[in-house]
């Protein structure tokens, strides 16, 4: 029974049926004996479980097949050798210790660390400004919403990726635009210093999805908060930071969380700007990049395996962190929503 | 524009302080919208420029592309889109354009059977683990899919799998997109019980239930899922760049970057055409279905 894999591979689990979870996952029989110790009555129809279980099981099967047993396995790889065609060879912490004095990929982890911590900021702002824009009481909203999304579908394809080069090359639009503001020029995709702000633009430019999510988040402050600000005489900007900033805090965690997390797995578009290299000199070797180019050019699957997992750590620790901090600016409203 | 509004105001008889009081309101009202959609319109053009450059250079003749400053071509043509059509390395365009359609539908397809199912299970049906799962489900929402990558590679390298469509769709069959199950679950526990339960009391299996009363219940849910779906498959570069090296098997993006690569800078024209026809089943979708689209993103954040 492939079930009985899914429960040790996952985070350990607080809830209140854990206990019925134990080491026999599969929870046919046992579950229905398992007596509930407290809150909670753990009885359930044996249809109810069969019903479950088989309703379930697309899921589960997918998560431990493509999610839990990869994941373990490249755990595994990532204390080997390995290049696909030989088999794997155990080598200890030698991918770590050789990760940190690779120049490559400390300049993969800059370049993504720049790119996540000052275009996810910039991104942010320029959706929560836009959705203020269209929370405002006026006509055609639907339409100029509808407008700013746009981008947002198409931003990560190939196609918007080629364009973006086009438009950034030496002689191309910017670069004639630039020359007629009379700024030096020579085009941002060939110059090691520029590629970085291209790439935080065409992040920017897709700043369409979180605007509608805070929209939706704006749509739910009760308009009575706003009417008793002002019966008391509040400000613009007082019922700004008083109401809307802490209303729309849950949200911004939200936005916050999701956009960073992607923002670390650009791939595409760093792909496609770069012809597959990273270049100019590196400028665009964006950490995803490297660890294809490691795994998938090199075959270094180890190495790159290796890469992985200082991702997933990464980025955990950084989810903790947020976490952990959103208790403190972060605020929900007492019920349920 | 405020020049006309205060006019406006101003010739109105003036009835005591009120009136004028109303009428400077009005003006400055009508000066606040002014000022706004000037804003907003701006912001459009912004916007939508890299788009319209994008559709406008591809009618362009091809060494017209790069350095002109105006928008509108000087000469129109439909040459790039010839040369677009023709294809790359004899296989024709029309074939990357079927591949790309095939693997969008079979992932509509897979994810939508699949993610209704998982989410009938995580909402209505009581059973052990179930709660845990569903943590284990929404965890997975944050997990970098690069970890898995590699060995999934692995995995289905030795099945033999390379260079058929298998990889890029098993795990829309297996309801690995967490999201769409989430977003399924949040839409069936708005569901009122009664009507489920209703079913079942008249004895009807789950099965029958999940049929009959709540998969017609939950189409705005798989309406959403499914054009979210068939738009990241659509756009999907990572998948297919991985496991597809035959070129009649590409779809649309991976031929695409591999035209840039084998044509030079002087071929601007042909690959705007083509990244213009790669994107327009994207945007016509988005025509027909934006308020799908809109709800479905502006769902995500609540209650997350």
């Amino acid at each position: 029974m492939p079930m009985t894999g899914a429960v040790p591979a996952g985070p350990p689990p607080t809830t209140p049926f854990q206990h019925v979870l134990g080491p026999d996952g599969d929870g046919e029989g046992p579950a229905i004996q398992v007596p509930a110790p407290r809150r909670r009555k753990a009885r359930y129809s044996p249809a109810d479980v069969r019903a479950g279980f088989a309703f379930v099981s697309p899921w589960l099967i997918g998560f431990v097949l493509l999610t839990a047993f990869p994941m373990l396995a490249s755990l595994y790889l990532a204390f080997t050798d390995y290049n696909l065609f030989r088999d794997p060879q155990w080598v200890g912490m030698e991918n770590f210790v050789k990760l940190f004095q690779d120049p490559r990929f400390l300049q993969s982890a800059q370049v993504t660390a720049i790119y996540v911590f000052i275009g996810t900021p910039i991104k942010l702002a320029a959706s929560l400004g836009a959705a203020l824009l269209l929370n405002m009481k006026h006509r055609g909203q639907g339409s100029y919403r509808s407008i700013f999304y746009v981008p947002s579908l198409i931003g990560a394809s190939v196609s918007i990726a080629i364009v973006w080069k086009a438009m950034f090359i030496d002689d191309g639009i910017v670069d004639k635009i630039q020359t007629g503001l009379g700024f030096p020029a020579g085009g941002w995709v060939g110059d090691p210093g520029m590629t970085m702000p291209m790439m935080i633009l065409l992040a920017v430019w897709t700043f369409g999805a979180p605007t509608v999510i805070f929209l939706a988040g704006l749509k739910q402050i009760p308009a009575e908060l706003y009417e008793a600000a002002d019966c008391d005489g509040a400000g613009r900007l007082r019922k700004f930071w008083n109401i809307t900033v802490p209303m729309l805090s849950p949200v911004v965690f939200f936005n916050l969380l999701m956009e960073t997390i992607n923002a670390f797995q650009v791939f595409s578009s760093a792909f496609i700007i770069s012809g597959g290299t990273g270049g100019p000199a590196g400028s665009t070797l964006f950490y995803t990049l490297y660890l294809y180019i490691r795994g998938f050019q090199d075959f270094r699957m180890g190495y790159a395996s290796a890469m992985a997992w200082v991702l997933v750590v990464v980025v955990g620790l950084l989810t903790a962190v947020l976490f952990r901090t959103s208790r403190s600016w972060v605020h929900y409203t007492g019920d349920e929503k | 524009m405020s020049t006309v509004a205060e006019a406006v105001a101003s010739t109105r008889p003036d009835v005591g302080g009120a009136g004028r009081r109303r009428a400077q309101a009005q003006t400055r009202r009508s000066v606040k919208s002014v000022i706004f959609h000037l804003a907003a319109v701006a912001a459009s053009i912004v916007v939508l420029y890299p788009a319209a450059w994008m559709v406008m250079s591809s009618l362009k003749p091809s060494n017209d592309i790069v350095g002109n400053t105006s928008l509108l071509p000087e000469t129109w043509t439909l040459e790039n889109y010839v040369k677009a059509f023709g294809g790359i390395g004899g296989v024709e365009f029309s074939t990357f354009f079927g591949n790309s359609v095939l693997l969008a539908v079979l992932s509509v397809v897979g994810t939508v059977v699949s993610t209704t199912v998982v989410s009938y299970a995580f909402a209505r049906i009581p059973f052990p683990g179930r709660n845990a799962m569903f943590a284990i489900m929404i965890g997975t929402l944050l997990l970098p899919f690069h970890v898995v990558i590699i060995p999934q590679y692995i995995l289905f390298n030795q099945l033999g799998m390379v260079n058929t469509y298998l990889p890029l769709l098993v795990g829309k069959f297996l309801a690995t997109e967490a999201f769409f199950i989430f977003l399924m679950v949040q839409f069936i526990r708005g569901i009122p019980r009664e009507l489920d339960e209703a079913a079942r009391i008249d004895g009807c299996g789950h099965g029958r239930t999940f049929v009959s009363i709540m998969l017609p219940l939950m189409r705005p849910a798989i309406i959403t899922t499914s054009i979210f779906t068939f738009i990241g498959s659509w756009n999907d570069f990572m998948g297919p760049l991985l496991y597809l090296k035959r070129p009649d098997l590409y779809p649309l993006p991976i031929a695409l970057r591999q035209y840039v690569d084998q044509t030079t800078t002087s071929d601007y024209g042909a690959q705007m055409a083509m990244a213009v026809l790669s994107l327009l089943p994207v945007l016509i979708f988005f025509v027909i279905f934006q308020r799908y689209i809109i709800a479905g993103v502006a769902t995500q954040g609540l209650k997350g």
